[in-house]
């Protein structure tokens, strides 16, 4: 376990490396250093003047070196500026952080309950199978903003039940009907997987000789099902949550930016549409990083539940 | 069942794609050219879907966007199976130090947040490297480059699992002995047989690219109007709601339908 958890920081932490690295040279290609933007922003700035910010901050050195104090500084917790925010990055992605994690949580407790319970359906009900087949073949094949759309349409403008994006000005159980479309949004995009993935397990472990003697000693069917089969069924689904971390995250970026959710999906793509090159990085990073140890989390639960994986 | 369904969807599509310049002569109106006197036009036998934004006709931009929309999303699984099936390849022939860092770097693509990283990426100034921006071609260019950096890691890993059992077999310890060499023995033997998982990689990367582009297009960050794509005539979704409803509605459905016979495809092929 605890050889497990090493290889796997490790492994993140060179993820962390090489994408940050990466990124940081594709940032290069875009258009425009900071200095450029803010001569486009005041036109009494001189190209000596232009020359001498460049040195002041450093952006007059070679790239690798502009990549080494930058990862060095990020190492140390001084995450820089945001030129679109004009606010130290830390300030402005700790509150979307936590927004964008609520709407993660949301949408995963609905993907996973509503994904579980259709799987255990298909697996209770071969005759229904088929139709839930279909419903996670739809379900899988839909484009989430597409289906934020046909929400908005449904909700927010024909019927008028719930806003159709933003945020409450009020605070406390009205933010609650702001949150309603973007988690549904975004948990009907990812309960495919948990049916698919929750139905073939289920299906697999009813077939096991144990189902069978439970039956014999006359548990109901109901019991047998959900005491019987689903704990046994449970690691492969926790197996998807690991897997779809990344789809997950992938998705609270349309559905923030579809509904003017501030977040940090949101956060991203409008540091990528403002030049705000440091803060896009820093946000991207810490997406990634997150992602990875919730994936991590949940390949140790596994394991916790299940000892038979813990030798491999 | 699944796959002849699958292939009926696609087929369906391609059609559409194609026979896209015999509509347009048939309706008569260029789905390029903006007509202000005619926007939101509703449903009518000159515009069987009603106009855009722009007044330009629905049904011939869903049709020209398949094109883009299909052509993005074959180029992109094609490159991602020759790449994919190439490292698949190398890793398990090889094995050893080089199979663990190229399935690391697979494991470590899987772990990222994909759409994040390629909203970044295709935001990169292409156009110091001779792809300028708004030009169709250099723009599909563009998207299928970027997503072939995440499109190769699914084929990959399945090509190297393949492949390893493929490597065990008597036929290749023969061949060896038979004198073949290495290159022949994995062009001729192996690759003949992964072929099966191979492709039902590539028919799902062919549903994740068409998603993938479509996604980055609605963003803007995507094929460039005027050229049409499914992804790109969405991309102002948000206003279009409570103007015209019905414009929203069918571009996703084609998208829906490819991506949904993509998958059926795969579905059929792995049975």
């Amino acid at each position: 376990m605890i050889r497990l958890l090493a290889a796997r920081l490790v492994q993140i932490a060179v993820t962390m490396a090489i994408l940050s690295f990466a990124m940081f040279l594709l940032i290069g290609l875009m258009p425009g250093d900071p200095i450029d933007l803010a001569i486009a922003g005041d036109p009494r700035l001189t190209a000596e003047d232009a020359a001498r910010l460049r040195a002041l901050h450093g952006l007059d050195q070679p790239l690798l070196a502009r990549y080494a104090a930058w990862a060095g500084g990020l190492l140390e917790g001084r995450f820089g500026h945001s030129r679109l925010f004009a606010q130290p990055v830390a300030d402005i992605i700790a509150p979307a952080l936590v927004s964008t994690l609520v709407l993660l949580g949301g949408a995963l407790l609905l993907a996973g309950g509503i994904g579980i319970a259709l799987g255990l359906l298909a697996a209770a009900r071969p005759r229904l199978a088929p139709a839930v087949d279909a419903i996670a073949i739809l379900g899988q094949s839909a484009p989430s903003f597409w289906l934020g759309i046909l929400l908005i349409i449904l909700f927010a403008v024909t019927l008028g039940w719930l806003p159709a994006g933003g945020m409450s000005e009020t605070g406390g159980l009205d933010s609650l009907r702001f949150l309603v479309l973007p988690v549904a949004t975004l948990a009907i995009a990812n309960l495919a997987a948990y049916a698919r993935h929750s139905a073939a397990a289920v299906g697999l472990t009813l077939r096991e000789p144990w189902i069978t003697a439970a039956r014999a000693r006359g548990n109901g069917e109901a019991r047998v099902l959900l005491r019987h089969a689903f704990p046994n069924a449970a690691v492969p689904v926790l197996q998807v949550a690991a897997l779809d971390a990344g789809a997950l995250v992938g998705g609270a970026l349309i559905t923030e930016t579809l509904f003017a959710r501030p977040g940090m999906g949101k956060l991203i793509y409008d540091a990528v549409m403002g030049n705000d090159t440091n803060l896009a990085l820093v946000a991207l990073l810490l997406v990634a990083l997150v992602t990875m140890l919730a994936t991590l989390a949940a390949d140790l639960a596994q394991r916790a539940l299940d000892p038979r994986l813990r030798d491999a | 069942m699944r796959l002849i369904l699958g292939l009926a969807l696609l087929l369906l599509l391609a059609l559409g794609a194609l026979g896209a310049p015999l509509v347009q002569e048939a309706l008569g109106h260029d789905p390029f050219a903006p007509d202000l006197f005619l926007r939101h036009g509703p449903a009518s036998p000159e515009h069987p879907l009603g106009t855009d934004e722009l007044g330009r006709d629905l049904l011939l931009r869903l049709l020209y966007g398949a094109r883009v929309s299909l052509a993005v999303g074959l180029a992109t699984a094609l490159a991602a199976a020759v790449l994919g099936t190439a490292i698949g390849l190398l890793a398990a022939w090889r094995g050893g130090a080089l199979d663990a860092v190229l399935m690391r770097l697979a494991d470590g693509m899987l772990a990222l947040p994909a759409l994040p990283v390629l909203v970044v990426l295709a935001a990169a100034d292409t156009g110091r490297i001779g792809l300028p921006r708004g030009e169709p071609l250099s723009d599909i260019i563009r998207i299928v480059a970027i997503l072939t950096i995440f499109g190769w890691v699914g084929v990959a890993r399945l090509a190297r699992a393949a492949a390893l059992s493929v490597l065990a077999r008597d036929y290749v310890r023969a061949a060896r002995a038979l004198g073949a060499g290495e290159g022949r023995i994995l062009l001729r033997h192996v690759v003949p047989n992964i072929a099966g998982p191979i492709a039902v990689a590539t028919a799902l990367a062919v549903a994740g690219a068409i998603l993938a582009e479509s996604t980055l297009s609605f963003l803007g960050l995507g094929i460039a109007p005027p050229a049409a794509s499914w992804g790109n005539m969405l991309s102002n979704a948000q206003d279009l709601v409570f103007s015209a409803p019905w414009a929203a509605v069918w571009p996703g459905l084609a998208i829906l339908l490819a991506v949904a016979g993509c998958t059926l495809v795969a579905d059929g092929l792995r049975r």
